[in-house]
């Protein structure tokens, strides 16, 4: 599949963050990264959910633990309100 | 156009230091943040008003314009005005490391007509280095009754004054979203748009009750069909349909029309059930020798 990849060193420039951050990240299971001729890079599917977790860092101040667990409550709050929208189909 | 306390928006007192208000903000930002609270527009909104306070209490310049004009800052907006020919650019402290507008898609459209009266268009700080930021996502409603989702079909949205063709998935459910990519708002310098979720809002049927894919709905019966049986005609979503009825049919009875409900989502030629209620009618305006009729029947 051609899927179109961002060299990590990119993303570190247009985001201003660090490289140890975005692989901080992708130690914790949140981002896939790929190594390519030892250049690293993100595919773009990818790019939405770090741009999120870069706000949640830079904006929020918050640290990889942190987002690891916001990440997880946010997929689990998403599962609850498609069931809510289910069952309030299912009463009307 | 009112008057925005923003020391009350942030919880702060008027006398608050610059680090009293960074603290506020912070502890506010994190609780209404919109990727932290999802879909959720008030959250949204409020989050707009702390960034807008933030704006302007943590700048000196704008704090001290603020304070000093308060209430009658319209007055002095005239005053100030010609005042201002030169901009400033000035490094804001870096709450969120850069700009204090780099939530994104946080566009000056976002502040309240009394910031931008105040301040001006251009009244938001600028950092020194342009980064590229991804464009905002936008959210459209559309509506649509249960025939219009009984089969894909191709349709033109106006979004923000572009034309958008989709498709609208046959059996797509009341509050289901789809996101189209890239037709959200343009990338600031050069970053890539962000992204269109359409919701579906999807109108309760006077004749046809939804759940999931299957189709819950009523049909009138007569009584001499029901007793001796024979045939009725049946609506669907797409058309009618002729059943047999058993003789000795009760009323309440339910039958099952396999593959008339609605189309399932996202699998081809897959369909839910219809399932039909009989009420049975008793007749009524009866003639005397019908009466008759129904009196020896009651004595077999």
């Amino acid at each position: 599949m051609n899927e179109h990849l961002i060299a990590t060193t990119e993303i570190c420039t247009w985001h201003e963050v660090e490289y140890t951050f975005i692989s901080s990240l992708s130690d914790a299971g949140l981002l896939e990264l790929r190594v390519i001729n030892e250049t690293t890079y993100i595919p773009e599917s990818e790019l939405q959910k770090l741009e999120k977790m870069i706000r949640m860092h830079n904006e929020l101040e918050i640290n990889v633990p942190g987002i690891e667990a916001i990440t997880h409550l946010l997929e689990r709050v998403e599962q609850l309100q498609e069931e809510l929208r289910v069952l309030r189909n299912r009463m009307r | 156009m009112a008057f925005i306390d923003y020391y009350q928006v942030l919880g702060v007192p008027k006398t608050a230091t610059e680090k009293e208000i960074k603290d506020a903000y912070r502890k506010l930002a994190r609780k209404h943040h919109p990727d932290l609270n999802p879909n959720d527009t008030e959250a949204n909104k409020k989050f707009q008003q702390l960034n807008e306070a933030n704006e302007v209490l943590s700048d000196p310049e704008k704090r001290k314009k603020y304070d000093k004009y308060g209430e009658n800052w319209q007055h002095g907006e005239e005053y100030e005005k010609y005042q201002q020919q030169q901009r400033t650019q000035y490094q804001q402290e870096p709450f969120t490391g850069g700009h204090a507008s780099s939530f994104e898609g946080f566009g000056s459209e976002d502040f309240s007509d009394f910031f931008q009266s105040m301040f001006g268009q251009s009244g938001r700080s600028s950092g020194g280095r342009q980064a590229k930021f991804r464009g905002q996502d936008f959210n459209a409603e559309l509506h649509l009754n249960l025939k219009d989702v009984a089969e894909s079909r191709k349709q033109t949205l106006t979004v923000n004054g572009k034309n958008i063709r989709i498709t609208i998935p046959a059996g797509v459910e009341n509050g289901q979203t789809i996101k189209i990519a890239g037709h959200g708002g343009l990338g600031v310098n050069g970053g890539p748009a962000g992204d269109l979720y359409i919701t579906f809002v999807v109108a309760e049927d006077p004749n046809f009750k939804r759940i999931g894919s299957d189709l819950f709905a009523t049909s009138a019966l007569d009584l001499y069909t029901a007793v001796l049986g024979g045939e009725v005609t049946i609506n669907t979503l797409n058309g009618k349909v002729k059943i047999k009825v058993k003789p000795e049919t009760q009323n309440g009875t339910k039958v099952k029309l396999k593959g008339k409900g609605m189309p399932v989502y996202k699998r081809d030629n897959e369909f839910g059930d219809l399932y039909v209620t009989y009420d049975i009618h008793i007749p009524t305006n009866l003639t005397d020798k019908q009466k008759k009729l129904f009196e020896e029947l009651r004595e077999t």
